[in-house]
């Protein structure tokens, strides 16, 4: 199996870095982590997770779509895609690395968004395996196996080495352009790393979790419980939750008139909103109950209706720590399991 | 801290000139055959108080190097007190803005009178000069606004 | 304490004062409490929580139960006072429809600031004589308490509750608190350094409005952030220049409303210290216009709707302090 020894990573960092972009999570002075481009001297933070999710990548906050030249009566249209260059992000945990193909469901169906699949075809994801998870996990729920993540190649590490493991064609042919960095190593101590890690998550607060309650089938009853009132109570309506979850995609295409023209972006747009999908008759959620079921009705009901019962939620935690008031989707599952 | 990028920096300032003072003196101004420089650009507000902090934000935003406020004189405002509360306001504003670290000079309230034609001349006068030895608005500006 | 509030909850329900109780809700961990709604003993006594980690202001969200029928109880720390009474002040709540028992204060710590110790897996938290014994699937850790104390608490202006119908617990004084010393440590540093702390702070921003929604000095029906037709409410940070205007604005509309009760900052998910933009209004405030406290009383006007005439100019912003 390929690895590189630890105290050699930082030297393969800066060789990956001396030919193309490459991202990875760094400390940042207030203690939390987020996704930075390496440059000399960057340090690969310990925590387990990143405050915002690795989705930026491929699907970031705010993008230019088009712009519009105005002369006078003349409306000039200009393409402002760019062939994106080649680029690696290395550290995405399993949570993030599963976040992608549920995000591929959405943007490479047809019709297929092709600024997403531009960044995505030229993006090397090289995902991290866990070994000391939060409270806040519960990957497992979801059928990912934080030992073993997905992505064009996973790594993972017994303490002296890294190892890599190759998944995707993508991943070959990045490993072979850097191959003389690897050496041959034996994995037999990462295989019993592994089996401990998988014992750690077993005994995480959030493991036994049970999804049996969701799924498409389950619509009208989940959606007209009484549980969404009082769920719903403590929410302030602000988008923090949609923000950070890997998996959210929904965005809003909008015009910003600039002195000569105008430039029409996406960005991320948060169901949490009062002007999210607004239309004509204004917006068709209209109070905080039916703004906030909808997130989770999206993630337990209708996404998994619409692509074969896989669930819009990969576990990763994020909204477990970082929602104002503390509401997340284990309260709500929790809350709503109950009912069965 | 200079940022002076070419020597013919021409700056843009934005000139909020209330109604029945300072509109007027400009116009004095004008009608006594004053010049004052040709990169100010006034904006006729029925009061001082008028102008919300959104204004002088989006002004910078949409390319102004400089934003100054004209109203009456404390005391000689058209609606009593209107003047007075954008004292309070303005300095409160101008002072986040400095926190924020915005050059000083890019902001300024001044009270001119309908009868003050020539200060209206001497006031944008000054004001120009300072701004264009700041340079141009790098702090708070819209880069997809930038003249290109 | 805590026995004491739901003892005191479940009997004013019993013999209907109120008809509901404001609390908090136990969470998964020990420490993601959750602001709550009770409404019977029942539910007081499996899931009402006052500990530690109960550091959300209710306040603003009595906007909304005071509008429903019925009495409502709510148990409201010393700040949150203050945010309740600068509500009333503006008509937002129904004075008559809250009954409000008024609890001691912090510290209250912030689960943020363990876990950035590196502490991970937690399960639950206690406190013993002032040291944090946090049980993780880890094993047992401690750290002293005070180093968890949320950025709320940490310059505590006050323990004294401005309103209440009853106490439990002793009152406390308004505190000498040192809540303006890192406005002036910034007002010190050169215009550039200003500019370049605060670009990279506010570049965090991910315009998720958590700030603006807690705020409980923020009850616009109709925010002009939330407005397609204001030209601002982009959900966007397409360019620095929004960021700005949108905390510039967010904190301005506050200023002299604002209670100094540190929820924009507990909120923030990527720590931006943004009740420092609050605070330099109110130090700017209290400078230029004599001492203010908002939400302290129900009489005093609110500086940016009153004047004098002979306010400083404009100008002493520019004269003070360092270019």
């Amino acid at each position: 199996m390929l690895k590189i020894s630890l105290d050699r990573l930082d030297d393969f960092f800066a060789r990956v870095a001396s030919e193309q972009s490459l991202y990875m999570p760094v400390d940042r002075e207030d203690g939390q982590a987020e996704f930075r481009k390496w440059t000399e001297g960057s340090k690969l933070s310990q925590r387990l997770n990143t405050v915002r999710s690795a989705k930026d990548f491929f699907f970031p906050q705010t993008e230019n779509l088009v712009d519009f030249k105005i002369q006078g009566k003349n409306i000039e249209v200009l393409d402002t895609r760019e062939e994106c260059e080649d680029f690696a992000v290395f550290g995405v945990r399993a949570c993030d690395a599963r976040s992608f193909s549920i995000l591929d469901k959405v943007f490479l169906c047809e019709p297929v968004d092709s600024y997403y699949k531009n960044r995505r075809e030229h993006g090397v994801i090289i995902s991290l395996s866990c070994t000391r998870p939060a409270e806040t996990c519960f990957c497992t729920v979801f059928g990912i196996d934080p030992v073993e993540p997905e992505g064009d190649i996973s790594c993972s590490t017994d303490g002296k080495s890294m190892f890599f493991k190759v998944n995707t064609p993508k991943g070959e042919e990045f490993v072979k352009k850097f191959a003389d960095v690897f050496e041959d190593g034996d994995p037999a101590q990462l295989e019993k790393m592994k089996e401990f890690s998988r014992n750690v998550f077993k005994k995480l607060p959030l493991a036994n979790l049970s999804t049996d309650s969701f799924g498409g089938d389950k619509m009208m009853k989940l959606f007209n419980s009484p549980k969404w009132a009082e769920l719903s109570e403590a929410c302030i309506g602000c988008g923090t939750c949609t923000f950070i979850c890997p998996t959210c995609q929904c965005y809003d295409i909008r015009d910003f008139k600039t002195n000569d023209g105008v430039k029409r972006f996406r960005c991320w747009d948060s169901c949490m909103y009062s002007e999210f999908t607004k239309m004509a008759h204004g917006n068709p959620r209209v109070s905080q109950l039916e703004r906030f079921r909808q997130r989770f009705m999206h993630k337990l009901v209708y996404f998994p209706s619409n692509n074969d019962g896989e669930f819009g939620c990969v576990g990763c935690g994020r909204c477990l720590t970082k929602c104002p008031s503390s509401i997340n989707i284990v309260k709500v599952m929790k809350a709503l399991e109950v009912e069965e | 801290m200079q940022v002076n990028d070419s020597k013919n920096f021409e700056p843009v300032i934005a000139a909020f000139c209330c109604n029945w003072c300072s509109y007027a003196g400009a116009d004095l101004s004008g009608t006594n055959r004053l010049s004052y420089p040709t990169n100010v650009k006034i904006i006729r507000v029925p009061c001082s108080c008028r102008v919300n902090p959104m204004f002088i934000l989006r002004a910078f935003q949409r390319g102004a190097d400089g934003v100054i406020i004209c109203g009456c004189h404390p005391g000689d405002c058209h609606y009593t007190s209107g003047n007075y509360f954008t004292r309070r306001r303005i300095t409160l504003l101008y002072s986040m803005l400095d926190f924020l670290g915005i050059e000083r000079n890019r902001t300024r309230l001044e009270w001119v009178s309908a009868a003050e034609g020539a200060k209206f001349a001497s006031v944008m006068e000054q004001f120009t000069e300072d701004v264009r030895k700041l340079g141009p608005n790098r702090r708070l500006e819209d880069l997809r606004c930038r003249k290109k | 304490m805590q026995e004491k509030m739901k003892q005191r909850a479940k009997e004013l329900l019993a013999d209907g004062t109120v008809n509901r109780v404001m609390g908090w809700k136990k969470g998964e961990f020990g420490y993601d409490t959750t602001p709550a709604v009770f409404r019977s003993a029942e539910e007081i006594d499996k899931y009402f929580v006052c500990d530690d980690f109960t550091n959300s202001n209710l306040s603003k969200l009595l906007v909304k139960e005071s509008k429903k029928d019925g009495v409502i109880l709510a148990f409201l720390k010393p700040c949150d006072t203050y945010s309740f009474n600068q509500l009333l002040k503006e008509h937002r709540i129904d004075r008559e429809k809250v009954y409000i028992i008024g609890i001691p204060g912090g510290p209250k710590l912030d689960a943020e600031i363990i876990k950035s110790k590196g502490i991970t897996g937690i399960t639950g938290v206690k406190n013993v004589n002032y040291t944090l014994v946090i049980d993780t699937i880890y094993g047992e850790e401690k750290m002293p308490f005070y180093e968890a104390v949320s950025v709320k608490c940490k310059s505590c202006k006050s323990k004294k509750h401005v309103i209440y119908d009853e106490l439990i617990g002793d009152d406390g004084d308004i505190l000498e608190s040192d809540r303006f010393d890192e406005v002036e440590k910034l007002e010190n540093m050169t215009s550039r350094e200003r500019f370049d702390f605060w670009q990279r702070e506010l570049s965090k921003c991910i315009r998720c409005n958590a700030c603006k929604n807690v705020c409980p000095a923020c009850t616009c029906e109709k925010c002009v952030f939330d407005n397609p037709k204001s030209g601002i409410e982009n959900k966007a940070v397409s360019d620095s220049f929004e960021e700005k205007l949108f905390h510039i604005i967010r904190a301005f509309h506050v200023a002299g409303r604002c209670t100094d009760c540190g929820e924009c900052s507990r909120v923030c998910p990527q720590n931006i210290p943004l009740h420092l933009l609050n605070r330099k209004f109110i130090k700017d405030i209290n400078s230029l216009y004599g001492e203010y406290q908002a939400g302290a009383d129900l009489d005093t006007k609110n500086p940016l709707t009153d004047y004098s005439t002979d306010d400083c100019e404009p100008s002493i912003v520019h004269e003070r302090g360092v270019e």
